[in-house]
């Protein structure tokens, strides 16, 4: 079999034997028939006679079961009913979500008093309504079981619960004798927060606030403040940068906003066919394959060490001279080529660093002075207030801790014992503090060690303020009554300065006097956002006068040693807090395609070097890919160890290990606990800042091996390549039609393009009469994110399967990302990365249905690929037959639904994890979605385009007397889209969006496998590369030079 | 195989008989359910006294049928007659009953034949089934006649085609054709494989329909915890149902309304003096005791008129259930469908308690998807705009080779419009 273009994995790459099995048995379970394959039938535990008296019991069981009366069911009606609710009608509440210091506007779906769905506001010109991954699950934190639900006081480990009166009267006490009060929290952006925390401390003479953040910005803050006179991050432009620069920074990721930053992002990346050349160029330079990185036009890698060092030969090129102090041929040429484009396009190009080094900051700084940035990209007349945490500070804290010179600690959103690099010195720090107070919304770490827990509010349940960016406010408002005796910080604040106003009639005072009057506040509450007429731009006066400093000092940064370290925050954990949060664990991280675990990230030419993993040998290929057995690696950074099972990720610099903190918790829930390891002790304190990478690391092999549930073996195209395409802008300029004749060249013998449907096949042409539903998704601006995918289990009542399933290829996803590397796996520079979101694609011609023997699932006459559950008997004939790999089958009871109970394994083979029950609690269950139903065991589900809400759409223009309207129908995947790839709606209608994209975007249309005549609804949007090189192409290119007998192309 | 032959003809011609004979009866039947439910069955139970006497033996007590017939139309007439069975019984009911002069006596025998055929079923005890009783009875009788007019059908045949063959036999005998030794008709296989045919048939028929009615639950007439008539609130109130289920407009859930709805009206409504109600079992209700009830759950006290605060919601019986995976959504039907409540739930304004008018299966819900017109539109351009994208339709419509479309033909059948 020929080599491949596009791959998701090794054993792929090289066609293994293994991956050939996989790729055979679509399933890998078979049947329990052990036992009656043994050679006399009447010796095995299940006999004839035992089978027919279990079918006889079974038919007698069930028509018993049948003919019992059926059990009465109550409707209790309110007493008083609220007068705008309406039970079984959804309302909609502008509120914010706020996690640590990120702040974004967001409308909260509530169905019957219970918040369920969050969605972006798109009144907000600040986020556009975008969203991500974690902000869609940090509605199940408002039900999560690990919640701490009344005051405690600690002493000894052991807890005593307390009213909220007395534990007050206990700190009050507590705080006025205790000595100076400190208060240590996230980074806090609320105004009215700040003003209450002023309030606080003045009354506690002494006493400060202290700011710390675990994913710590210090270096840029600092740099800023050197540079520009400010302590504060910048508004960053990403739609006005035609060339865009990222020395590490995942800013589409992790990186400060990165929902603001996609959004933004996406405005470049969307390819204009009549405009080719209006698309952004983006410059990548990192260690380790983010998921920014993925995206770049042209990616270059280079030591962690050597960040400064890359900064440094950049400045020194875009000022015009030679790049010097960098290693290798490529990435010198990489940065002159940045540089070059930097400087043509002057005052359109943005340069950002991700490094929390401050001298590498102030380099940065200075590039983007020298490309003119500050004032055009670059806007610091509404800078970002979301981290303001400063490392020193928090090292000063527990110095002062330590020596007793902090009388009484309050503790809120932040969780040191777990965060803060030196653990073990808080931890023995906050026994000298007299009074340690937890405000914690779970007994983490941090509040284990306090004496009293006084639980806030989860943010769904607060009133409240958010500036996330200087002046562009978003409020705060209770979409459901506390579920739990917890109190809002705020609240506790005031209480214990002695001010008797609840904090609710405080912010609302507040705001009713700057907003001028209760009508005007009622406005802003029910938009959720306040802003600036007009959006304030500008820059800030620059001061290089410590720059040349800053270039000498990270000359000096640069090590040799073998092997790196680069400490990162994954995608979709984040910095941890969301940790105990089922959705985030088993969505795939977006590179490495594994859940439920961090591990160290190696180059596979380590792995070959190092751990004789060879990917091109197919049995130990085999072995770590198809098994999902990982060899584990001791690990010594920083004289700390640590044991963490490997993941080969091509792209990832040869020296390189990358380890994502957010893992190892202990006793925040069911779901964290003992999930990977703990990576925050692997940072070190450079003295000014927080460093996330080290060079002081040994590594050794052990003979130690563990399965880590990845996803990306799981379904094959078995040998089908046209499932992806994409071109350079190159070869669309040079001919744009290039697309379109390579599928006219695959269906040209069936009638083309035009005549497809109909001459493609032997079946007639059905009808859609009214409304044809479509989706498109553009290849180009998706950057494979995971934020559908979260949408999605969340507005479909998707199950969590858990780990153990997921190993077991069980993953129930409806909206899965698929990743495909292209290029040589050796060439960590050369490696390209592509995503493509995969749902079902609700075939006109749909092989699933037609194999069906109990018409389960069938075609509706709207396009949509219809699945009756409670139809299905579950032969998995149609996931067999399904093309794309979209059928998901419920291969046990994982959402507690079936009508037996107790049908959940807990032991042997298939036993559930922890999360599964978590998710199956009485409590997390008030999250389903009422209007989809729960799927039991043993039947097939996939993704339905969202059918609640296309009938609920309809239902609405059909009430009001109207034609539908693209508003009316927005399927989750496309509204949690932060980069408007994804649209839908009727096909039928030549106004609707869904057809503009289609005929605006005619040149980069494709389907998927359009050549086996599926006749998809979904359609792709080819991906268009700002490069002249293709990976794809180049490695075909030498695949058909081997075949024709000349030596092949050298590798690079 | 040739003196089969007459057997198989007039097996055939019996069959036909039987068929055609059984279909009469069908619309017969039919029409006397109907009639008596639309005419009769607020007023009359057929074994049950309820606001006039049990029909059951009417025949019986009436001197004449023909008087009877008299008195259905109009009682006034049948009174004048002077009889004195009619004078006896004008003063059953303080309320007079209601003149029907629209009735035929084809009709009234109709009723009557209902009535009878009912009573009948009354007095066999209940099947295994238990959940559908009535429904379930009323089935098994009429099949019951049926089989009983079958038999005799059949019996006779088994004695005309005995005949025949003895005769044939004789006829044979003396015009000397050889003929074999008879086989005793309960030897004969052809009978048996017949009886076991038939037998088989309307076993399994019986079986089906008994298991086809497992879980369902029409008629569902359960107690509520407050005696709450619709019939007088709905019927003699003429209170519109929106007033209390406004959510039927709106969302999925029609809603029971909170006790503050109740309250509205109940604040000054403190007793009942309406016409006595009685319950199913034939009880008095005492409606004033009812609406303390009321003032119970909703923390009235109606000696201070002040709600005290210790108000507790009532728990209504659910008396509509769907199975979970079905979506099922009111404003749909009433707002964009503008179905009547009563086409669903019964004329419920003459239900004191309600009971479960529809059968709910899925069967019910298909057929009325197939039959009901959307509100697609007409010559005049009226009809919900939203259906003006169906241009195929609308031309179809123009060149009248359609005349209307109906809710299958936009999809309602379709496994996901109700189930996801």
């Amino acid at each position: 079999m020929a080599k491949k273009k596009y791959w998701q994995s090794f054993v792929e790459l090289n066609d293994t034997e293994g991956h050939q099995k996989l790729a055979q048995n679509e399933f890998q379970e078979l049947l329990p028939t052990g036992d009656a394959e043994s050679t006399n039938l009447g010796d095995t535990a299940a006999s004839r006679r035992d089978f027919l008296k279990y079918v006889g019991f079974s038919t007698a069981a069930a028509m018993a079961a049948a003919s019992c009366e059926t059990p009465v069911r109550k409707a209790i009606p309110y007493l008083n009913k609220p007068q705008d609710l309406v039970p079984g009608v959804a309302d909609f509440y502008a509120t914010t979500y706020v996690n640590g210091g990120e702040a974004i506007p967001i409308i909260a779906k509530v169905r019957d008093g219970r918040p369920i769905k969050l969605e972006g506001n798109t009144l907000s010109t600040f986020s556009k309504g975008g969203t991500n991954a974690r902000l869609h699950a940090s509605v199940l934190d408002l039900y999560d079981t690990a919640r701490t639900r009344t005051p405690k006081l600690i002493r000894n480990g052991k807890e005593t619960p307390l009213t909220l009166d007395t534990a007050d009267k206990e700190i009050g006490a507590a705080l006025a004798s205790s000595g100076p009060v400190v208060l240590l929290t996230s980074t806090i952006n609320s105004p009215t927060t700040k003003q209450i925390i002023g309030e606080f401390l003045a009354k506690y003479p002494g006493g400060r606030h202290v700011q710390f953040d675990a994913a710590s910005y210090s270096g840029l803050l600092l740099a800023s403040e050197a540079a520009y006179g400010r302590r504060a991050i910048p508004s960053y432009s990403f739609d006005k940068a035609e060339v865009i620069v990222s020395l590490g920074a995942d800013f589409l990721g992790t990186w400060v906003n990165p929902i603001e930053f996609s959004k933004h992002y996406a405005v470049g990346r969307r390819f204009d066919e009549s405009n080719p050349d209006k698309l952004s160029k983006h410059y990548q330079f990192e260690s380790m394959l983010s998921l920014t990185g993925a995206n770049a036009d042209e990616r270059f890698t280079h030591r962690p060490s050597e960040t400064g060092a890359v900064a440094a030969a950049l400045l020194s090129a875009v000022q015009g001279q030679s790049v010097s102090g960098v290693d290798g041929a490529n990435l010198s040429k990489g940065i002159k080529a940045a540089a070059d484009k930097l400087n043509e396009k002057k005052g359109r190009g943005l340069v950002v660093s991700g490094s929390n080094n401050t001298q590498v900051q102030l380099i940065v700084a200075a590039i983007n002075e020298a490309i003119g940035a500050n004032g055009t990209t670059i806007n610091w007349a509404a800078p970002l207030q979301t981290h303001q945490g400063i490392d020193s500070e928090m090292e000063t804290l527990v110095a002062d801790m330590a020596s007793g010179r902090v009388g009484s600690l309050i503790i809120y959103g932040v969780n040191p014992s777990y965060e803060y690099h030196n653990a073990a010195a808080f931890d023995k720090a906050i026994k000298s503090v007299k009074v340690s107070i937890s405000l914690n919304d779970r007994a983490d770490e941090t509040t284990a060690l306090c004496q009293y827990a006084v639980p806030t509010h989860h943010f769904l349940e607060s009133w409240g303020d958010a500036e996330p960016k200087a002046g562009y406010i978003s409020l705060l408002q209770p979409t459901i009554n506390p579920l739990f005796q917890t109190r809002q910080f705020q609240d506790s604040l005031l209480k214990w300065s002695g001010n008797p106003t609840p904090y609710e009639q405080y912010f609302r005072n507040i705001y009713i006097s700057k907003l001028g009057g209760l009508e005007n506040f009622n406005k802003a509450l029910q938009d959720g956002v306040i802003e600036p007429a007009t959006a304030p731009t500008g820059g800030a006066a620059f001061n290089g006068a410590a720059v040349a400093a800053a270039v000498g000092a990270v000359a000096g940064l640069k090590k040799t040693s073998k092997t790196e370290v680069v400490i990162y925050q994954k995608v979709s954990l984040g910095d941890g807090k969301l940790a105990n949060n089922p959705w985030l664990q088993e969505l795939p991280d977006p590179i490495t395609k594994a859940t439920w675990d961090n591990y160290a990230i190696v180059s596979p030419q380590f792995a070959k070097a190092e751990l004789k993993i060879d990917l091109a040998n197919a049995r130990s290929a085999d072995q770590y890919e198809v098994q999902m057995i990982k060899p584990v690696l001791k690990l010594n950074i920083n004289n700390k160890t640590l044991e963490l099972p490997i993941i080969i990720v091509p792209g990832t610099q040869e020296n390189t290990i990358a380890i994502a903190v957010g893992y190892g918790r202990k006793n925040v829930g069911r779901a964290a606990n003992g999930v990977g390891q703990n990576a925050y002790s692997l940072l070190s304190y450079n003295g000014a800042t927080v460093d996330w990478s080290s060079s002081t690391v040994s590594v050794s092999g052990s003979d130690a091996k563990y399965k880590v549930g990845q996803t990306q073996t799981h379904s094959s195209y078995e040998g089908r390549h046209e499932v992806i395409k994409e071109i350079t802008i190159d070869e669309f300029k040079k001919n744009k039609f290039v697309v379109v004749q390579q599928r006219e060249s695959e269906i040209g013998n069936f009638g083309g393009i035009e005549n497809y449907e109909k001459e493609g096949s032997l079946y007639p042409v059905y009808d859609r009469p009214g409304i044809k539903w479509g989706m498109s998704i553009d290849l180009g601006t998706c950057i494979g994110c995971g934020s559908c995918s979260v949408a999605c289990t969340v507005e479909n009542n998707v199950p969590v399967v858990g780990k153990n399933e997921v190993i077991r290829f069980h993953d129930m996803h409806w909206m899965r990302i698929d990743r495909y590397f292209s290029g040589n796996p050796h060439d960590s520079d050369g490696v390209q990365t592509i995503f493509q979101p995969m749902l079902c694609q609700h075939c006109d011609n749909a092989p699933c249905e037609n194999v069906c023997p109990v018409a389960a699932t069938n075609h509706s006459s709207e396009g949509i690929n219809q699945m009756a559950y409670n139809r299905c008997i579950g032969t998995r004939y149609c996931a067999n037959n399904c093309p794309f790999k979209v059928r998901r089958f419920n291969w046990s009871d994982y959402t507690g639904a079936d009508s037996f109970k107790d049908n959940q394994l807990t032991s042997g083979v298939g036993a559930l994890n922890e999360a599964v029950f978590q998710m199956n609690d009485d409590l997390t269950r008030m999250v389903l979605n009422p209007d989809v139903t729960v799927r039991s065991r043993g039947v097939m589900e996939k993704c339905t385009f969202c059918i609640q809400r296309t009938q609920e759409g309809k239902l609405k223009a059909k009430k009001e007397n109207r034609v539908l309207a693209d508003e009316d129908v927005k399927t989750a995947c496309q509204q949690a889209c932060p980069t408007d790839a994804i649209v839908f709606g009727n096909a039928n209608n030549p106004q609707s969006e869904i057809s503009q994209v289609r005929k605006n975007n005619s040149l980069r249309n494709f389907y998927s496998l359009e050549q086996i005549h599926v006749l998809p609804n979904v359609n792709y949007l080819t991906k268009v590369r700002n490069t002249n090189v293709l990976a794809a192409h180049e490695d075909e290119a030498a695949r058909e030079g081997a075949e024709h007998g000349s030596p092949a192309k050298a590798e690079h | 195989m040739s003196e089969h032959r007459p057997i198989a003809k007039n097996i055939l011609t019996l069959s036909i008989l039987i068929s055609l004979l059984s279909l009469s009866n069908t619309v017969n039947a039919q029409d006397g359910a109907t009639l008596f439910k639309n005419k009769c069955a607020s007023c009359h139970g057929v074994v049950k006294a309820v606001l006039g006497p049990a029909l059951e033996g009417v025949e019986g007590r009436w001197p004449s049928k023909e008087l009877l017939y008299t008195w259905i139309k109009n009682w006034n007439k049948a009174v004048a007659t002077g009889d004195p069975y009619p004078v006896k019984i004008q003063t059953y009911n303080a309320s007079a009953m209601t003149v029907f002069e629209e009735l035929k006596d084809a009709d009234i025998d109709a009723i009557l034949a209902y009535v009878n055929k009912t009573a009948a079923a009354a007095k066999v005890p209940t099947g295994p089934g238990g959940g559908t009783t009535s429904d379930a009875a009323a089935e098994s009788d009429s099949s019951l006649l049926y089989g009983i007019l079958t038999l005799i059908l059949a019996v006779i045949s088994l004695v005309l085609l005995q005949v025949n063959s003895n005769l044939r036999k004789l006829a044979d005998d003396k015009e000397g054709n050889p003929s074999s030794e008879p086989i005793p008709f309960y030897r004969n296989k052809t009978y048996i494989t017949l009886l076991s045919l038939i037998l088989f048939v309307v076993g399994g028929y019986f079986l089906s329909q008994w298991a086809i009615g497992l879980g369902r639950e029409k008629n569902y007439q359960p107690e509520q915890p407050i005696y709450y008539s619709h019939k007088v609130h709905a019927g003699t109130n003429q209170i519109n149902c929106l007033y209390c289920h406004g959510g039927a407009m709106e969302g999925k859930h029609a809603n029971i309304p909170s006790t503050n709805v109740c309250m509205n009206c109940h604040m000054q409504i403190n007793e009942y003096a309406g016409p006595d109600i009685f319950k199913e079992d034939g009880s008095k209700v005492n409606g004033t005791e009812e609406i303390k009830k009321l003032y119970a759950a909703a923390g009235w006290d109606p000696a201070t008129k002040q709600y005290t605060g210790n108000g507790k919601a009532v728990e209504w019986v659910k008396i509509h259930n769907l199975p979970d995976h079905v979506y099922f959504n009111h404003s749909q039907h009433t707002k964009a469908g503008k179905v009547q409540c009563q086409t669903c739930h019964g004329d419920i304004t003459k239900m004191d308690e309600v009971y479960q008018f529809s059968e709910l299966s899925m069967g019910w819900c298909i057929n009325c998807h197939r039959e009901t017109k959307v509100d697609f539109s007409n010559a005049q351009g009226e009809g919900n705009k939203f259906y003006s994208i169906y241009a195929k339709y609308h031309e179809e419509i123009k060149n009248k080779t359609r005349d209307s479309v109906t809710v299958n033909d936009i999809g309602g059948l379709e496994c996901q419009k109700c189930h996801y």
